[in-house]
């Protein structure tokens, strides 16, 4: 004990005060080394990379030459504007039922009127897609709907369909198949997030509303909504940087083609085809263009998840300044 | 409370309750049933799967398992344990190391400190994907091609579990014990190993699950990375698979694969899933 007190006295003596934020920026090392190799340099090199012509042709490399923006011009001249609204299509066709379904199940399961049992299961069960493998949920897929598969089987023995359909030749089967499993994949997740927001509203809101006699639609419109504002905000964007980033399930699906006519092509496999032919050129410019847009969302979440608190320190303030003035 | 509705009100609900478990049933129905498909499938063989569907399973599981197993092209034990090397080794590094950086930042106070966690916040919806091209020739000049190093050292910088960490400590690991094992004589890194760390469990148990899992399902990068067929993760097998001929393909083989693939973190799921549904909900959503 003494002899702690000492070495305390001792530092005291030397430092003025103990000073542990060394220790702050020694713990960060870690996170800021790797963060600065791994990530950060190839970033600055994909910049670098954007810039060039450097590809190979056949067994040949051509480049690095610099031709400054030509690569970014190549690619909204390639159809770019295709692979784009193939993405954001299958999000948006995919977000809609998806918040659809995830409000009305959240608000559901967060009833006080209806006091559901067992909600326990049905959220495990909903839950459970998010974990699965992307690309072997793909792959069967893949397999349930090809052309002698089971579903066009049992679609047959039913009698809906006298031929079998085929989904992965037809741009609506296919974009339908992504979009269905994207929406499988990622409700049930989507759902446990709103019904955390849900949780999280004042009770006594609810109980006055209940006491001043609202319909439980008038009560979600009025109350709950609003009040869960913030939390869809954030779901919806973190949903679109997903959807941004949409690559295993039509990859695999379509096995990298995109087929039919890349019309199930997304963003990130148009990345992955011109990591794989070695294109760099291409593919840093690309990579350039989904930061920005990623940026730009990010941004958008920021602002969302930090307006409230924003508010309520201008609000503070503002009290503060009253006080001051009486 | 029931008790003070009049009948009709009582019927209403009762109504409104069974609509709810009925659409429930359904959407849960919905969920199950290509997995249900993939169960059966994998327990038949090949002329009877090409036959048509049956609701019912077959005999031959442990045949499909054993001619699954046999098939030279797909080494399915050595990617599993490929795989579970890979993200059990990114469970633990990204769990630690997003601990001792929120502990960073939670514990100290230091000029950069405000900056430091805006970056960290900052850096988080940047898509892995923009880096890849960067990424991916960088590990060629430093000769990790083909290594399992790429897949697992850069989880140490995980902004999204670091951020889960920071709001954890917040809610449950006050600064006095961290005093307190000062006063005792401990040094900060041993604090953080033995004081630290159990007091966090809950929260390293939760995220090394999804560390875990993530890491599983991951395809993007490791296609980029790994090359030679033993060094080959599961996700790897099954696109693989779809790249094959699949009219010369055993189709029992097939949905062996994708059940092999899907079914383990189905089960740890099931025996872990009230907290892992916890946790999303903690984690996710700010106060």
């Amino acid at each position: 004990m003494n002899s702690v007190h000492d070495q305390v006295t001792a530092v005291r003596k030397k430092n003025g005060s103990i000073s542990y934020a060394k220790w702050g920026y020694i713990f960060l090392i870690p996170f800021f080394l790797v963060y600065v190799i791994f990530s950060f340099v190839p970033l600055i090199s994909v910049f670098y990379n954007s810039f060039f012509e450097n590809y190979m042709s056949g067994l040949k490399q051509v480049g690095p030459n610099f031709v400054g923006l030509e690569n970014y011009a190549t690619l909204f001249n390639n159809n770019l504007g295709k692979y784009f609204y193939n993405t954001l299509l299958i999000w948006v066709l995919g977000f809609i039922p998806q918040i659809t379904i995830s409000l009305l199940l959240a608000s559901w399961f967060t009833s006080l009127r209806l006091r559901l049992r067992v909600t326990g299961l049905y959220k495990t069960i909903i839950y459970l897609p998010n974990l699965i493998m992307a690309s072997a949920f793909a792959l069967l897929f893949f397999v349930l709907f090809s052309d002698a598969g089971p579903v066009n089987d049992v679609l047959m023995h039913l009698g809906i369909i006298d031929q079998p359909y085929r989904f992965l030749s037809e741009v609506a089967g296919t974009r339908g198949l992504v979009i269905a499993m994207n929406f499988l994949l990622w409700f049930g997740n989507t759902t446990i997030l709103l019904m955390a927001g849900i949780m999280g509203i004042d009770n006594s809101l609810i109980e006055a509303a209940e006491i001043d006699g609202a319909k439980s639609f008038q009560m979600f419109r009025l109350i709950t909504m609003p009040l869960l504002k913030p939390i869809l905000i954030y779901v919806m964007i973190t949903s679109m940087i997903g959807g941004l980033q949409l690559f295993d399930v039509p990859q695999i699906l379509t096995n990298g083609s995109g087929s039919p006519d890349r019309t199930s092509t997304t963003l990130i496999m148009l990345l992955n085809n011109h990591l794989y032919s070695k294109n760099y050129g291409l593919g840093g410019a690309l990579s350039v263009i989904l930061l920005i847009v990623s940026a730009v969302l990010s941004l958008l979440v920021y602002d969302s998840m930090t307006r409230e608190q924003r508010m309520a320190q201008r609000e503070k303030k503002r009290m503060k300044e009253g006080a001051g003035n009486e | 409370m029931n008790k003070n509705l009049s009948n009709a009100a009582r019927l209403q609900l009762r109504l409104s309750r069974a609509v709810c478990y009925i659409i429930l049933t359904l959407i849960s129905v919905m969920c199950l049933i290509s997995f249900y498909v993939l169960i059966i499938n994998s327990t038949r063989s090949h002329p009877d799967i090409l036959r048509g569907f049956s609701f019912l399973p077959g005999k031959s599981f442990f045949y499909n398992l054993k001619s699954l197993m046999a098939n030279a092209n797909l080494p399915v034990v050595r990617a599993i344990f490929n795989s579970l090397f890979v993200s059990g080794c990114t469970a633990l590094v990204t769990t630690y190391f997003s601990a001792l950086t929120a502990f960073a930042i939670h514990a100290y106070n230091f000029r950069f400190k405000r900056a430091a966690f805006a970056f960290i916040l900052m850096i988080m919806m940047v898509p892995s994907q923009v880096t890849a091209l960067g990424f991916v020739r960088l590990m060629g000049t430093f000769n990790l091609i083909d290594t399992f190093i790429p897949l697992i050292v850069p989880s140490v910088a995980c902004p999204i579990v670091f951020f889960f960490m920071k709001q954890y400590m917040e809610a449950s690991l006050p600064i006095a014990i961290v005093e307190a094992a000062r006063m005792d004589g401990s040094s900060e890194f041993r604090t953080f190993n033995f004081i630290v760390l159990p007091i966090m469990k809950p929260a390293i148990a939760v995220q090394g699950i999804f560390s875990f899992v993530t890491a599983w399902n991951n395809y993007f990068v490791p296609s980029l990375i790994l090359k030679s067929t033993e060094n080959k993760t599961v996700p790897l097998l099954v696109a693989q698979l779809r790249n094959a001929d699949f009219l010369k393909f055993d189709m029992g083989q097939v949905y062996m694969l994708i059940t092999i693939a899907i079914v383990p973190i189905i089960i740890v799921y099931l025996l872990l899933s009230k907290y892992i549904i916890r946790g999303i909900a903690i984690g996710s959503v700010k106060e």
